[in-house]
């Protein structure tokens, strides 16, 4: 173990990849073995566990150490990225351990996010395989720059240097596209610790350093601090009236007292008057320091805006153009809203085209509509709100963004920006005098949309036209918008595949929010399956003026009344994606109105929705 | 005082950083404050991460009434010194039932005394997210354990639901009652702990430090015996030695082991020539295979 104090350790971040059975874990282990970080008790342990799980006979198996989840000793793979910590003399690692069978490209390119170096493994034996390609691919998209390629088991092929340098060769011929600043190949045994932390005597041909050598020797570091200074505001620091500064962490460059910056994007300039580090006052600081900053001028910065020099600003934009890679079982659907996450801002966001999907492993574009799990395309996206970033092939942290499913707060995808789309700045909105409040006054009511959701069947439409007739008698202007007169029509171009249901919904809403901007009281009737797509009309409207009315009937009663006889065809699978037989339907969690469409007369169900219209046209 | 090496100072921001998004992004979180060294860095990152203010969250204590009397004095010192607000919460059910570890068992003692008012406390004060000083070196379950890690209504921590962390993008968001656990020590090792504890000068435990103490030996560890409340078995005697603890938890539960180490450089002297792991004098981790991963699952912290 190290005898030396923390002194001036650095620090490196790395991943390690390969195909199952490559040694990952393996590796891992003998570095952490070699380094002499085992302890006793825990080497008793997994001496214990090597003979009822272990998968190399009487002797410890070192992958053992670090599979830690129950299921995947069980199973003898690793199924998520678990972390590593080991220390030399001159250097302390960080090692993110990914799995590599073909399902896991998210968890890999979780590793890549974070790691500044990636040793991608193969097997001596194998050679370079589909995996080896995807990623090496994947570690390249992700910005990483240093490679180790660690031929194991070379023990397995007598230490021939043959294989060593034909795999060697195969591999620079297909990486030179990659960008890789260094690329040390290695020849090693990770079961018998050649040249792992010990040159071995079985490879004299091989001349070059040890892997512990060579990482740390390696120069990995980011340069962050020569890139243009920009600062992502995490968190206002008002603790009283005489204290307004800004806390955050330097996403590059560096900044000093008296220096001039401007919000991004805002445009608004101030300059740094205090800059407060984790020992109190500090006359600059970098990339990577987690400060606090106050500014000359009091002006409007929040959590979520930028700092950068007034003359090295970041592009300010809402559609850009990025990779995205998609880590969610449900599909990437082009035009549903997700959540975005870029620095400290959060806003929502929608993909308004993929461009094309990335074959990984043959590096080809493939035309796209949606995107599958562990898929990875370029996109346009269009936020609701503007935001600051630069490329991420310039900078990797204010070039990087997470998706977040609206509904299930999960994170879907992560994307890397290419470039800022330009269009957005030419569509400017105009301002009427005639205006929503004036067209709505001349009518004598509050606009408004219900929106009645449900299964096919279930009786919305029924409902809809009792209360649409109530309605107009009673002298409010109305409107009634439903699959009979918008799919023959506007959107007669779309099916039934989840994309295109996504688009109608789409269409329907906007038609519904121009309805409801002329004054009109419209009745929506759409099986409008998924709740993002009725959480997206919603926002589209300004509070309250969206109504979500459930017509809760179950599959059985729809499918037993059949009105239109598409249950019967659905069941004998003559109609795709029907919802309720072949698609899903989500059940909204909480509807404005709830109607028992099961067991209540459609009159007592319409009576239920004109009080609660009443009510809202009661209001201030 | 000298600058920090630059792994430390990395670490340091990092934790800054992540303590600040808790505070941005949570409506109600809370410090789980255990009183070892762990939730003590934690602590002193938190007044560097919020200062000049003071710290935006208050601090929580699961006491389960076989805390060592030096942790409690500890406790209730540097709150006060820090103006931190300290809640200090118990189980009543478990209290009123005498649940303890002597008579009940390590297992039933921790769960009762410890997961289960952790789960109360959190829901009796609302709170959306908790701050531990858990690190991933410490378990291998641990290895594979998010910054920000998300728990399902009931604390309920389901190992394939994890979202993937990329960059330092967290995704903080929950769900109606849903929570989460916060680990801003996630990529510390206990190394970097002590080293930091040493550079910084943060107060810790006197525990951690050698001293004349009364032991006695049972079921292969050495135990201090803190009060009256456990009984000798006959031919356990108990003896004055010199030792010192390298974990805090109960103290019928921590094994002591015998050392001189009685300043800082001496600890970490010791630390680095030490081949036996941290959560070996913890009595509770051994009781089952996979033990760990299951107790989280139940909502153990």
């Amino acid at each position: 173990m190290d005898a030396i104090p923390a002194g001036n350790r650095s620090l490196l971040r790395m991943l390690t990849c390969g195909s199952v059975d490559d040694g990952k874990s393996t590796l891992i282990g003998r570095l952490l073995y070699d380094a002499q970080l085992i302890a006793e008790d825990t080497l008793a342990a997994i001496t214990r566990d090597s003979r009822k799980h272990g998968t190399v006979g009487e002797e410890v198996d070192l992958a053992l150490l670090v599979d830690g989840l129950e299921a995947e000793r069980q199973q003898g793979i690793t199924i998520d990225v678990a972390y590593r910590f080991f220390t030399t003399g001159s250097r302390s690692f960080i090692v993110a351990d990914c799995p590599g069978h073909e399902q896991y490209t998210r968890n890999m390119a979780t590793g890549a996010s974070n790691s500044e170096l990636a040793i991608i493994l193969v097997d001596a034996r194998k050679g370079l395989l589909t995996q080896t390609r995807r990623h090496s691919f994947i570690c390249s998209l992700l910005g990483i720059r240093h490679v180790v390629l660690a031929v194991n088991k070379i023990d397995l092929v007598d230490f021939d240097q043959a294989v060593f340098d034909r795999i060697v060769a195969e591999y620079h011929s297909f990486a030179a596209a990659f960008g890789f600043r260094t690329l040390a190949a290695i020849p090693l045994s990770g079961r018998f610790g050649d040249n792992v932390t010990q040159r071995s005597p079985r490879t004299p041909w091989y001349q070059g350093p040890t892997l512990i050598e060579h990482l740390e020797a390696v120069d990995a570091d980011e340069d962050a601090e020569a890139l243009p200074f920009r600062f992502p505001v995490q968190w206002v620091n008002r603790p009283n009236l005489d204290f307004r500064g800004y806390a955050g962490t330097v996403a590059s460059g560096r900044i000093a007292l008296g220096e001039p910056v401007v919000v991004a994007a805002s445009g608004v300039a101030s300059e740094i008057t205090r800059i407060l580090g984790p020992d109190g006052e500090q006359q600059s600081a970098a990339a990577g320091d987690a400060v606090t900053l106050c500014l000359a001028q009091e002006i409007d910065i929040a959590r979520g805006d930028m700092l950068a020099p007034p003359a090295q600003r970041p592009s300010v934009a809402d559609q850009f153009a990025a990779h995205i890679l998609w880590m969610d079982e449900e599909k990437l659907l082009p035009g549903r809203q997700y959540l975005l996450r870029m620095g400290h801002a959060w806003t929502t966001a929608s993909i308004t085209a993929i461009k094309h999907r990335i074959d990984v492993t043959t590096l080809g574009q493939l035309p796209a509509t949606s995107l599958a799990l562990n898929e990875i395309a370029v996109c346009n996206l269009s936020t609701a709100q503007k935001l600051a970033f630069d490329p991420y092939g310039e900078n990797r942290l204010t070039g990087a963004f997470i998706l977040v499913d609206r509904t299930s707060n999960r994170t879907v995808g992560c994307g890397m920006v290419q470039f800022p789309l330009r269009r957005a700045t030419n569509i400017h909105q105009e301002a009427y005098l005639v205006d929503k409040a004036a067209r709505a006054a001349a009518k004598a009511q509050k606009p408004m949309l219900l929106w009645f959701t449900g299964l096919s069947g279930s009786g919305k439409s029924t409902v809809a036209k009792l209360v649409e007739e109530a309605l107009h008698a009673a002298g409010r202007h109305t409107y009634s918008l439903d699959g009979d007169n918008l799919r023959h029509g506007l959107n007669r171009d779309l099916g039934f595949t989840p994309q295109d249901r996504v688009e109608n919904i789409r269409r329907v809403g906007e038609v519904a929010k121009l309805m409801v901007d002329a004054g009109l009281i419209v009745l929506a009737s759409f099986i409008s399956p998924y709740r993002a797509e009725r959480q997206m009309v919603r926002d589209l409207l300004a509070p309250g003026e969206f109504v979500e009315i459930f017509v809760d009937t179950s599959l059985e009663v729809c499918a037993a009344r059949d009105v239109k006889g598409l249950y019967a065809k659905a069941m004998r699978g003559e109609i795709a994606n029907f919802t309720g037989v072949s698609s899903p339907y989500e059940a909204p969690e909480a509807a404005e109105l709830v109607l028992d469409g099961g067991g209540v007369a459609p009159e007592d169900l319409a009576r239920q929705v004109l009080v609660l219209v009443e009510r809202f046209q009661a209001t201030n | 005082m000298p600058s920090l090496p630059p792994h430390l100072k990395r670490l340091e921001a990092e934790a800054i950083g992540i303590l600040r998004e808790t505070a941005a992004s949570f409506r109600n979180p809370v410090l789980l404050y255990s009183i070892g060294k762990d939730s003590s860095v934690v602590l002193h990152l938190a007044q560097k991460a919020f200062a000049p203010g003071k710290l935006p969250f208050p601090l929580l204590h699961i006491a389960t009434g076989w805390d060592f009397r030096a942790m409690l004095e500890f406790r209730d010192r540097r709150a006060a010194e820090i103006g931190a607000r300290l809640i200090v919460h118990t189980n009543p059910d478990g209290l009123a039932q005498g649940i303890g570890p002597l008579s009940h068992g390590s297992q039933v003692h921790m769960n009762v005394m410890g997961t289960e008012a952790l789960k109360q406390a959190l829901n009796q004060h609302g709170f959306d997210a908790a701050i531990g000083g858990a690190r991933r070196d410490e378990e291998k379950s641990r290895a594979k354990e998010r910054v920000f890690s998300h728990r399902a209504p009931g604390h309920v921590w389901e190992p394939r639901g994890q979202r993937p962390e990329l960059w330092g993008l967290y995704n903080t968001r929950i769900g109606p009652g849903e929570t989460m656990r916060v680990f801003p020590l996630s990529n510390w090792t206990e190394f970097d702990v002590w080293d930091y504890i040493a550079a910084e000068a943060i107060p810790v435990v006197p525990l951690y430090f050698a001293a004349l103490r009364p032991t006695l030996r049972r079921s292969g560890a050495m135990i201090m015996r803190d009060d009256e409340r456990m009984p000798l078995e006959p031919g356990e005697e108990i003896e004055m030695k010199w030792v010192r603890f390298r974990t805090m938890g109960d103290w019928p539960l921590t094994g002591a082991h015998e050392s001189r180490a009685e300043t800082m450089d001496q600890v970490l002297e010791e630390l680095r020539a030490s081949r036996v792991s941290e959560r070996h004098g913890r009595l509770i981790d051994i009781d089952q295979e996979a033990s760990m991963e299951r107790k989280k699952r139940e909502g153990y912290f």
